[in-house]
């Protein structure tokens, strides 16, 4: 399984054809305490870049983009009542949605985990 | 993933400017951000465990970009008639050390700012700052020939950072000569707020626990004169100390070196001033709003209200009289979703009647809750109404503020 980064902070797990996407650690320390995650709806169709999903701090709404294109496969429901998951644990039992990638080429325009740890040094 | 939201955003004409605990806020970890034209720390170790450590226990806050002026006759000028044909507050009835809610308005009755005003007593740690010439008025001076009335009383004033400037100009132009005003750029302010702030200060203060809510007096800390008011801006028991701003390190450390006191910022600042159902000038007041519409008929006074001689009052006075055509209320928001300033309340065909000042997760209510201008129509609590923010359409209830219960320490009993 890979992990993919996005300059928004966004990251992607990839296994076979299906994606889990989620913000970093990085993302999550610089919004706060997290209070809402607005997920997409089982089936919704993502283009990379489009608003997947809205994130609530205590100060501010920040919009997720998608990482990839493809196919909302499972929204990560237990950030409905447990918002603050995605504080404790970002790049684990805080994800935000599963989909099916429509382009697997897509990958190669993310960074790896040694990039995107760069790229964030030097924010 | 970008913020859609530009929190603080308030003034940037000018370069930002750094306060007297700037490098003690970098220290202690502060997460500084630009608000009011100034550095300043939205949060140390996280607004929600802040903001809930200031309802249980007692928060620090650096409030020095707010400014503090002092009032005083250069000549015979009656300085109680002056401030009183500009704020709606009963100035003359003021005892000594007795602090009120104000406003400055504009001739059309909007809100140009809201403040803290006080009236001196005869001996007040300002005095030797004027006499010393430390902080002479700026940007202009006192009237030639004239030498302060000693007898004239004398009054302290705290305004909002972002409208000071806009405030001393106004002052200027209004008031009659021969009133001199101080801004206090060497005074630092402090607000230490929460149930045990009465604990930590006056463990360093002795006698400040005697200062119930809305009274102030000069006290001395190891040699410092300290002018220190009972308020603040949180719905807790507190204090809100001037402090000289060579001394406001000394004093910081010395607060937040006790158990009770943890440093604390803007974001719950903001947080807990919400849930007191206190109004945030600029957002929630401004010169469109009048204090009628934003639900302050307290700060009308009413000898000032039927003698109707302050700026502002032909209007105040009609609309208050015949309603106003909105209302500032409070909301309580169906789900945990924030809806925020700028969103709009929407009638059941989706037009827009109304807007939303000010919103945000609500730490101690475990909710999120707003306020909003609504029609008159729609203020009563209990009403049911629509919000629409970034297409979304929320349910909200309106809700008889403060949604947490005030805690001040008032006169005639705990």
């Amino acid at each position: 399984m890979s992990r993919y980064f996005t300059e928004d902070h966004e990251w992607v797990d990839v296994d076979g054809d299906i994606g889990t996407v989620g913000i970093s650690e990085y993302a999550q320390e610089q919004l706060g305490d997290i209070v809402f995650v607005d997920v997409p709806d089982e089936g919704k169709e993502l283009t990379k870049g489009d608003e997947a999903a809205v994130v609530e701090s205590v100060k501010a709404a920040s919009d997720v983009y998608s990482p990839v294109s493809g196919t909302v496969i499972e929204a990560n429901a237990s950030l409905g009542d447990t918002p603050g998951l995605v504080n404790e644990d970002p790049e684990g039992d805080g994800w935000f949605y599963k989909l099916t990638l429509a382009d697997p080429d897509e990958l190669s325009e993310l960074m790896d985990e040694i990039a995107y740890q760069a790229f964030v040094a030097k924010l | 993933m970008s913020d859609t939201d530009t929190p603080n955003a308030d003034g940037d004409e000018i370069a930002t400017e750094t306060l007297p605990l700037d490098a003690w806020h970098r220290v202690h970890g502060g997460r500084m951000v630009e608000f009011a034209g100034y550095h300043m720390p939205v949060q140390y170790e996280g607004i929600m465990a802040e903001h809930l450590w200031v309802r249980e226990s007692a928060g620090l806050f650096d409030v020095s970009h707010m400014g503090q002026l002092v009032f005083r006759a250069e000549g015979r000028v009656d300085v109680v008639a002056a401030l009183e044909a500009l704020l709606p507050a009963d100035i003359a009835g003021l005892g000594e050390g007795k602090q009120r809610y104000s406003l400055l308005l504009a001739e059309d009755g909007g809100i140009l700012d809201d403040l803290m005003v006080t009236r001196l007593p005869l001996v007040h740690p300002f005095a030797a700052l004027a006499e010393e010439g430390v902080s002479e008025p700026t940007g202009w001076s006192p009237l030639d020939g004239d030498t302060p009335d000693i007898d004239s009383p004398q009054f302290y004033m705290v305004v909002n950072g972002a409208t000071k400037i806009d405030d001393i100009a106004h002052l200027l132009e209004f008031l009659p000569d021969g009133i001199a005003i101080n801004h206090l750029e060497d005074q630092a302010l402090l607000a230490l707020q929460g149930p045990k702030a009465v604990d930590a200060m006056a463990r360093l203060v002795p006698g400040v626990a005697d200062l119930v809510f809305m009274t102030a007096g000069a006290f001395d800390w190891n040699g410092v004169p300290l002018w220190i008011s009972r308020s603040g801006y949180t719905g807790e028991d507190g204090f809100e100390i001037s402090v000289p701003a060579e001394h406001v390190e000394a004093l910081a450390d010395a607060l937040t070196a006790q158990d009770e006191v943890k440093p604390i910022g803007l974001g719950a600042r903001d947080s807990l001033r919400l849930e007191a159902g206190l109004p945030l000038y600029g957002h929630d007041l401004d010169p469109a709003t009048t204090p009628v519409q934003a639900d302050l008929g307290f700060a009308l006074s009413k000898r000032r209200r039927e003698a109707g001689d302050f700026m502002g009052a032909t209007r105040i006075l009609a609309e208050r009289a015949a309603g106003a055509e909105t209302k500032r209320v409070g909301l309580l928001i169906e789900g945990r979703q924030p809806v925020r300033e700028g969103a709009a309340v929407v009638d059941s065909a989706g037009g827009e009647v109304g807007r939303v000042t000010s919103g945000g997760f609500a730490p101690s209510v475990g909710a999120a809750i707003a306020m909003a201008y609504v029609p008159t129509a729609l203020a009563a609590p209990g009403t049911t109404i629509q919000l629409s923010q970034r297409g979304k359409v929320h349910h909200a209830t309106v809700t008889a503020m403060p949604f947490i219960p005030h805690r001040y320490v008032r006169a005639g009993g705990k």
